[in-house]
Formats: C-alpha cells, structure tokens, sequence
C-alpha cells in the first residue's frame, strides 16, 4: 500500500509534465491537423534554455529559490515559445497547402536539425541541474513520505492547464483558435485571421512544453538532448490516450498515462516501463481510436 | 518505340553497374566496407520501398524486421551452426510472420498515424531485446560468434575480406532488384501503386485494399529479415543499438531522399545516405543535422525525391492490341 501511494504520487507527477507537453501536441493538431513530431526537441530546448538561464542569470541569489525559478520558467516558456513560431515558419508554413504526409516528413526534419543543434550546443553528455531551489522537504500523508516536489510539479501543470482551458474558453482569441479547429475557412470568412491564430498555437503549445522541459529537469536533476524523443512519444500516446485535439482530453490522457507507467513499472516490470507507454498507444489506437474523449483518428483515405 | 531519352540513358547504367563490380579491386578494404553497407542499405531501403514508396503507408519500423532476421539468424547459427545462409530463407519467414501479425490491426491507420504506431512497434523490439526476451537474444550485449557464410565450402569473412562479401551481397542485391522490378510491373505492383494514390477509387475498382497492404508490409518485412541475416553473418555480432528507431529513420531517409517508388532512386538514396558522409569525414558529428535540413528542403522543393518515378501510360491504341496489360 506504501509502495502503492508513493508510485501513485510520482505517476501524477510525471504525469502532469506528459499532459503539458500533450496539449502542445493536440492544439497544433486541432488547428493543423499536423503532428508536430519535432514538439518533443522543444521540450528538450526548453530544458536546456532554463538551464542556461538557472546558471547564468544569478536570479534566484536575489529574489529567493522559489520566485526566482517561477520568472525563469516564464523566460524560458516565452524563448521556446518564439523558437516554436520559427519552427513553423521553416518548416511547415511553406506546406500548408501541400499533402498533409509531406508536412509529416519535414516535421521529422526539424526534430532530427533541433535535437542535432542542442547535441551540438550543449554537447552530447548528460547536464546537472542546480539543486535545492525547489523545496525538498518530504511531506507526510498517513505516514507516507512524499516528496514536496512532486505536488509542486503537479501543482504547477495542472495550474498551466487551467490558465490555458480558461483562456481557450472564456477570451476572444480562444474564440477565435476554437473556430479555426472546427473549420479554417468558414474562420477566414467570419473576419478570424487564419494565419495569426496559428502563429499563437505555435507560441503557446512549445511554451507550455518548455515550462515541462524546466519542470523535467527540476524533478529529476539531469537532462539529456535525446530526452525529448521519449517524452515527446509518450505525450503524444498521452494526447491520443485522451482523444487528439481534445484539450481536456491531453490533460486527462496525460495523468492517467503518468499512472500507468507508474504503477506498471511497480507492478509488472521496471525494465519494460518505456515499452507500457507504447503497449498503450498501439491499444487505445487498435481498441478506440477516438481516445477517451476524443476525435476520431481511423479513416478510409 | 522508346523515346531517344530513354534509350541514352541505358550506357550511362551499364558503366555505373561496371564500376560497382570492379570498384573492389581498386579501392581497397575499407572503402570495400563502405559499399557493403552501402549494399546493406539499399537492400532494406528497396524492401522499405515495396511499403513506403508502392504501398504508401509511413512505416518507420522497418529496423525490427531487420532485427528479427538478425537475431533468428544469430540465435539459431551460435545454438545449432546451421549454416548463416541456409538460415535466410527461415530469417525470412520469422519477419514475415511477425509483419502479418502486427501489421493486422493497424494498417487501416491513417498515414501519420501508422508512422507513430511503427515507431513504438521497433521501439517495443528494442526494449524486448534489452530485457533478454525468453533469455535468448543476450541482452544489451547482444550475441557474439555469428559464422560466417560459406559459399560452395569457402568461407566469405565479411570484416577480414570485404571484397569476398562485396559479391556475396551485390549478387544478392541484383537478384533483389530484378524480382522487385518484376513485381513493380506486375499486376500486384500496379494495384498497389493504385491504391497508394487513390486508395477510395482503388476500393470502389474492386481491389482488396487491406489485402494488398498488407502483403506489401510482409513482403518488405521477409526481405528486410533476409538482409537481417546477410549484416548478422558480416558483422559476426549484433546487439540491439544496431536497430534501433535511427536505423528505422536512416531507412526512411533513404527511400524519401532517393525517390520513393523508384528503384534506381533508392539506389541513389542509399549511396547518398550512407556513401556520402565516409566521404565528408570532418563533417561526420553535423550528419543528422544535414539529414535533417535536407528532409525539410526536400519537402519544400521536391517531395517526390531525386529520382521520383516515371508515370506510367498505357496507350488505349496498345492496349486493344493487348501489347500492355493493366
């Protein structure tokens, strides 16, 4: 039961950084229909960005541990976020009228250019994080000792997701990126500005997979520039998980996804616990290819 | 009769496979090993192809059926010392039967969608190998002591005499291209060319649209684990790093880059993808990097590749003649 818990803390943790990382995913699907394959090297870029930033800017020194990273989160998330507008500029802009499996192959492309430039950048071996910036004390529940962390790490995604759902919801421009999901050109003809909606997608779904990119590396102290890969793939299984394009549906894909790998890896095996994340994307795709709240995905042409 | 531009060409292939056969001879070993991969390459990139470039479907999990040849070959030559080569008939059968299995369920996936299952399938196999799966694949040390081939009772030793195994493996790869030049042209090839650039008009023509993919997916899959076989008895070790997603990408690359579709264009791809970087040795860490700005590039300005293929025509006057068959 002990074991139980603290795998189940640690899923919901793990989990709340695969579900902001899935929401990237599924709004650039919802307005594109386009898996932006190369998401995964931005959280990758966003972890390194806030790494550079941790190091170089002596922020935290100042204005305290907690606030300190909170504004350089922020920086980092709006870094990713231009470098993801650039992203589309380079290499999907040019095929927005062409075969969707074009568009498919150069996001590949930029993910194999982007994870080659931060190899590059950075160098290939594994980076530190500067420790105890973050609370590390350990929390009790029924006796159980759960690291403090993982509630502010989960804190933190679900508290990210909720500003997004608000704003995808409730403001104008949410309006507007709701309308351009459902139908591009019926948005064009109602005085909605197709392009600029899709620059905004492009800005705020890498931002919040930067924010993961730091929370990544705050959690787990290292990262590597091969990371985004996995991270990337099993947000994605997270994002089909919930039903793709379904924004309530990635954070709830993302969670649930955290858990199962969690408690997979407890339960039926440690060595197989990346290959669970991919045993449940090739099932739900198989079993339901709408995912849980989802869009459907299985089509003739 | 030909247009002239198709007969010019036809000296320009005949001096190019000339150069291939002989080029051992001259350039010595490791460059001999270089076109051994590079024949390794465009063996997989050629069985990619019949999924990728006739069939359509993204699959990029082509490196577990070159896994599966591998480790079937690996497994049974160190337990047994059946022969290397006797075994890629069964190195064959085993990737074939695991592509008819898996590839069921999700060859009705949309495009991208299959791309994402075919990674987590490699992927899967990966991991499976790591963790020792039913304590015969070793490992993530892999299996050492592979033999090598032996042809009429001479033993081709891939790494001490790379110019033995240079022939072994053109022999193989000539045969390779005339069979799927064959079944390019043939009734099978045509449907699945048909399919691929209108799957709902092919359905509604009466093709068994589930029924061609998926052969396509088995028949790339049986040459894929055949190939398999060939790197295991070169290498005379294999371990799971050797096929990993990256490989499943360099194969991709290779069909996209070259021309998907085309015979001579994966070729192309193949000598491009794996000859070119030996070449640019100083380049060798911005590899992937170039690979990568060159898939974007390429999708911009010339998604059908270098060497796209030919349209087809079938001239009504010929064909109630019956001089071509559809």
């Amino acid at each position: 039961m002990e074991q139980f818990f603290t795998q189940l803390t640690n899923g919901l943790a793990v989990g709340g950084i695969y579900a902001l990382i899935a929401l990237g995913y599924t709004m650039v699907y919802g307005v594109l229909k386009l898996i932006n394959f190369a998401h995964g090297d931005l959280f990758t870029i966003g972890a390194y960005l806030g790494l550079t930033l941790l190091t170089s800017l002596s922020l935290t020194d100042h204005i305290g541990g907690a606030a300190g990273v909170i504004l350089l989160a922020v920086m980092a998330m709006g870094l990713v976020g231009i470098i993801g507008i650039l992203l589309d500029r380079a290499a999907y802009k040019p095929l927005r009228t062409s075969p969707r499996l074009s568009a498919v192959v150069s996001a590949l492309g930029a993910s194999i250019v982007l994870s080659n430039t931060v190899m590059l950048v950075y160098g290939p071996s594994t980076r530190v994080y500067p420790q105890g910036l973050l609370p590390s004390q350990v929390f009790y529940i029924f006796g159980l000792p759960i690291p403090v962390m993982r509630f502010v790490i989960l804190g933190a995604s679900i508290a990210l997701m909720i500003g997004l759902y608000v704003f995808i919801q409730r403001t104008k421009i949410g309006t507007a990126i709701r309308a351009a999901a459902i139908d591009q050109d019926a948005a064009r003809l109602m005085g909605i500005n197709v392009d600029r909606v899709i620059m905004l997608v492009f800005f705020i779904g890498p931002a919040l997979g930067g924010a993961a990119g730091v929370m990544v590396g705050l959690y787990y102290g290292q990262i590597t520039f091969t990371m985004g890969w996995v991270y990337g793939l099993k947000a994605f299984t997270a994002a089909i998980l919930g039903g793709i394009g379904n924004i309530p549906g990635a954070m709830v894909g993302g969670l649930l996804l955290g858990v199962i790998e969690a408690l997979g890896a407890t339960y039926i095996s440690m060595a197989w616990k990346d290959a669970i994340a991919f045993f449940v994307l090739i099932l739900i795709l198989i079993v339901r290819p709408t995912g849980l709240l989802g869009e459907r995905v299985a089509e003739k042409i | 009769m030909k247009p002239a531009a198709g007969r010019i060409k036809k000296p320009a292939y005949g001096a190019i496979i000339l150069l291939w056969l002989i080029a051992p001879l001259f350039i010595g070993k490791y460059w001999t090993d270089v076109l051994n991969n590079v024949a390794i390459y465009a063996l997989l990139g050629l069985s990619l192809n019949i999924i990728l470039g006739y069939g359509g479907m993204f699959h990029m999990g082509h490196a577990a059926f070159y896994a599966i040849g591998a480790y079937t070959t690996a497994i049974i030559n160190t337990a047994w010392g059946v022969p290397v080569l006797w075994l890629m008939p069964l190195a064959g059968l085993a990737a074939g039967l695991f592509a008819l299995v898996v590839a069921r369920p999700i060859i009705h996936l949309r495009g991208d969608y299959l791309l994402i299952v075919t990674i987590g399938m490699v992927e899967i196999v990966r991991i499976a190998l790591i963790n020792n799966v039913f304590d015969i694949t070793g490992g993530a040390n892999g299996i050492f002591g592979i033999s090598s081939p032996t042809v009429f009772g001479f033993r081709i030793n891939g790494i001490v005499a790379p110019a033995h195994y240079f022939y072994l493996v053109t022999a193989f790869l000539a045969i390779t291209i005339v069979l799927f030049y064959l079944l390019e042209n043939s009734r099978f090839g045509r449907a699945l060319k048909f399919l691929c650039s209108d799957e709902v008009a092919a359905e509604g023509s009466g093709i068994n649209t589930a029924g061609y993919k998926l052969a396509a997916f088995v028949i790339g899959a049986v040459w894929a684990g055949m190939t398999g076989t060939l790197y295991a008895s070169k290498m005379g070790f294999i371990s799971p790093e050797s096929f990993s997603f990256w490989e499943s990408v360099v194969m991709f690359m290779i069909v996209i880059l070259g021309g998907s579709g085309n015979i001579a264009g994966v070729l192309l791809g193949a000598a491009l993808i794996i000859g070119l970087p030996e070449i640019f040795q100083g380049l060798q860490q911005y590899r992937l990097l170039i690979f990568g700005l060159a898939l974007m590039i390429m999708m911009i300005f010339r998604p059908q590749g270098i060497l796209p293929p030919k349209p087809r025509s079938y001239p009504i006057d010929k064909l109630e003649k019956n001089e071509v068959s559809l």
